[in-house]
């Protein structure tokens, strides 16, 4: 155990209202999707809105059409396999057919305390921080490798 | 090793058949078994092992087989596995590789999934040919560097033919895969392909549908 675990928001822009027939491919698959991530190796904790089972409820400053995805692992490998090698992908290779094109970083990830739960705030913070400045190891992708130590280093250059 | 020194050394017939067991179990392969897999002495598989570890064709590793530690134990055994490393030599020089992954990031970027997996779908079909049966089916993949092996009821694919793509942009390419076998295995009786992606294996499988009549 390193002391920390990685966090990671992604979000998305729905072509058509959450209820509207056309969207029924994903929303039908969100209990499948979601039980694989609660058993996937490295899973730690995912968004839930109150009385829910996903997020798909919670909007943030982003936008009323914008569904956020938040969630918690043990690493970076773990969180990549569960996203890309498991049956999310399936999922996923469809998201053309559910989700406007990004005109923006669509997803970022952070380093964190292990045990800590972060917030949407935050995790909103962290995606504006990663569409103004591009990767850092604030706030960054899948094809960034910061770890938790460039975190403290990067914050000991800014305080000398 | 570069990489023509790597490849020529499959060039002995009996390295390649060692070459080519190893890289089919899905289990790191002992001396004997290799041996044996290969129909030939367990010394002389030993040397030809060495030599494709040392072209880095093949890695090693040293365990104790029987799961025993300590004095009394024995030495632990070599075991071989397929190199992940990727070689490939091309006269004259091309480079695939780099015009690929660009073509991928822009694809990606302007998210063009469902247009990419219609034309994979037409390049499968193309391909396809008249496919009577499994055996067909799975030389078919073979000979498309899927590396088929049965698991069950499904052919798992071991290999990824776009590995390093699939890895930089695993939607768009193993959409784009699914698509192209998809293609492939649509005309035949009772093929099926599907996504089950596993961490170290291709993101589809071929399966035998409940209805195949032959």
């Amino acid at each position: 155990m390193t002391g920390h675990q990685l966090a990671q928001l992604n979000v998305g822009t729905l072509k058509f209202p959450l209820d509207d027939p056309r969207t029924h491919g994903f929303t039908s698959m969100l209990d499948t999707l979601n039980e694989v991530a609660d058993r996937a190796p490295g899973f730690v904790w995912r968004l839930i809105d109150d009385g829910g089972s996903d997020a798909t409820a919670i909007r943030t400053s982003l936008g009323d059409d914008v569904l956020v995805n938040m969630s918690v692992w043990e690493s970076r490998d773990a969180l990549w396999d569960y996203v890309y090698r498991s049956g999310h992908l399936d999922v996923l290779r469809r998201r053309a057919e559910w989700f406007e094109l990004p005109k923006a970083a669509f997803q970022v990830m952070w380093w964190i305390p292990a045990g800590h739960i972060p917030t949407v705030e935050e995790a909103v913070e962290r995606l504006e921080l990663l569409r103004a400045q591009g990767p850092s190891p604030r706030a960054f992708g899948f094809r960034d490798t910061y770890t938790p130590e460039d975190v403290s280093a990067a914050a000991d250059t800014v305080r000398t | 090793m570069e990489d023509i020194e790597a490849i020529a050394v499959l060039q002995d017939p009996v390295r390649r058949r060692l070459y080519d067991y190893v890289a089919a179990q899905d289990h790191e392969v002992s001396r004997n078994e290799a041996a044996e897999g290969a129909g030939i002495q367990r010394t002389l598989a030993a040397f030809h092992l060495d030599k494709l570890v040392d072209a880095g064709l093949l890695e090693t590793e040293s365990r104790r087989l029987t799961g025993r530690s300590g004095p009394g134990a024995g030495r632990p055994a070599k075991l071989y596995r397929r190199s992940e490393a990727e070689r490939q030599f091309s006269v004259p020089a091309r480079d695939y590789r780099v015009a690929a992954d660009l073509l991928a990031e822009v694809a990606e970027a302007a998210r063009l999934d469902t247009e990419l997996q219609a034309a994979a779908r037409r390049e499968g079909r193309a391909a396809a040919g008249p496919i009577d049966g499994f055996a067909a089916a799975e030389a078919l993949l073979a000979a498309r560097g899927y590396e088929p092996r049965m698991d069950g009821e499904v052919l798992r694919l071991t290999n990824c033919p776009f590995h390093v793509l699939s890895e930089r942009h695993p939607t768009l390419v193993c959409g784009m895969n699914l698509a192209l076998l998809e293609g492939l295995t649509e005309g035949t009786d009772g093929l099926r392909a599907r996504m089950d992606p596993r961490p170290g294996l291709c993101c589809v499988v071929v399966e035998i549908s409940k209805n195949k009549s032959d």
